[in-house]
């Protein structure tokens, strides 16, 4: 290999060096702990808790219709929505612990939540 | 026409820095067009530059080129000022300083590569900690930082190779142009 001649003694050093830096950070991108649990809110009472383990649709009434849940494994989405702008709907899925879809006109909210609640909520 | 009062004498040290901030600052275009999954994570191609000025020119003129490569790229690509910039200004400074040390360590044993991965971590460690401190005062921002730690010692080590290689191509009596 042309290349392996530019590495010097050292520079192998450094390389493992970074490499157990960025094994040792790697806990990081679990920190929030896995998606377990789906809690979906309607008028700010839990009106159902489901494990993300399986298939299922939940429709949640709400003042202005029919919201539509969807729970797979390890993550859940808001399907359909009656309110006006879709913000919840366009969020598309939520995987990690702590983040959460609010539907406000029709007063729904679906959270995920992790074994430790790291956050009260994550949203982009 | 008239002439000037205030006289600029270029020096040859002058011209040597401004072509090689140019060389810097292309780079830095180069790398900006090259599309990324997830920003802060890019090659970094400009570093190239101040590593191999870093060895044949020293430390000075690595902050100038440096320097000026982050003024002019920011300026050209429009967010001078902007969060990008003084994130940029950051992972820069942190990096010379962090070039400054490394360059103690023995050439024998340590050379351009570990200058490269070590100014990249630098860099990447500097940004998180701006990002963390002033724009996203959450401590969600550490989330990736294993991608962009990977991220830094993979293009770290590809820059370090190419900057080894340009600096073993070319004779270390380079015509300063």
């Amino acid at each position: 290999m042309r290349w392996l001649a530019y590495v010097r003694p050292g520079d192998w050093l450094v390389m493992a060096g970074g490499a157990a830096l960025v094994g040792l950070t790697l806990p990081m991108l679990w920190q929030g702990g896995f998606a377990e649990r789906a809690i979906i809110r309607q008028d700010g009472h839990v009106f159902a808790e489901f494990e993300l383990g399986s298939r299922r649709d939940v429709a949640v009434p709400g003042p202005l219709g029919i919201t539509l849940v969807a729970i797979e494994s390890g993550r859940a989405r808001v399907v359909a929505d009656p309110g006006p702008r879709q913000y919840c709907v366009r969020q598309g899925w939520l995987a990690r612990p702590g983040e959460i879809a609010i539907c406000a006109p029709n007063r729904v909210s679906v959270q995920i939540t992790g074994r430790t609640r790291t956050y009260d909520s994550l949203s982009y | 026409m008239t002439a000037s009062v205030t006289e600029l004498t270029v020096t040859a040290e002058d011209r040597r820095v401004a072509w090689l901030a140019t060389a810097a600052v292309t780079l830095s275009l180069v790398d900006a067009a090259i599309p990324s999954p997830l920003p802060g994570v890019k090659p970094g191609l400009a570093n190239i530059v101040t590593l191999v000025v870093l060895i044949r020119y020293g430390w000075a003129t690595a902050v100038w080129v440096s320097g000026l490569r982050v003024l002019a790229g920011s300026l050209l690509l429009g967010y001078f000022l902007a969060p990008g910039f003084f994130l940029a200004l950051t992972g820069t400074t942190l990096s010379l300083l962090t070039l400054g040390l490394a360059r103690q360590l023995p050439g024998r044993w340590f050379g351009p590569v570990s200058l490269s991965i070590l100014a990249a971590f630098a860099h990447i460690g500097g940004q998180l900690l701006l990002a963390r401190l002033w724009l996203i005062p959450h401590n969600g921002v550490f989330l990736l930082t294993p991608v962009f730690a990977a991220a830094a010692l993979v293009f770290g080590t590809i820059n370090g190779l190419i900057a080894a290689k340009l600096l073993a191509d070319t004779p270390a009596a380079e015509p300063a142009r």
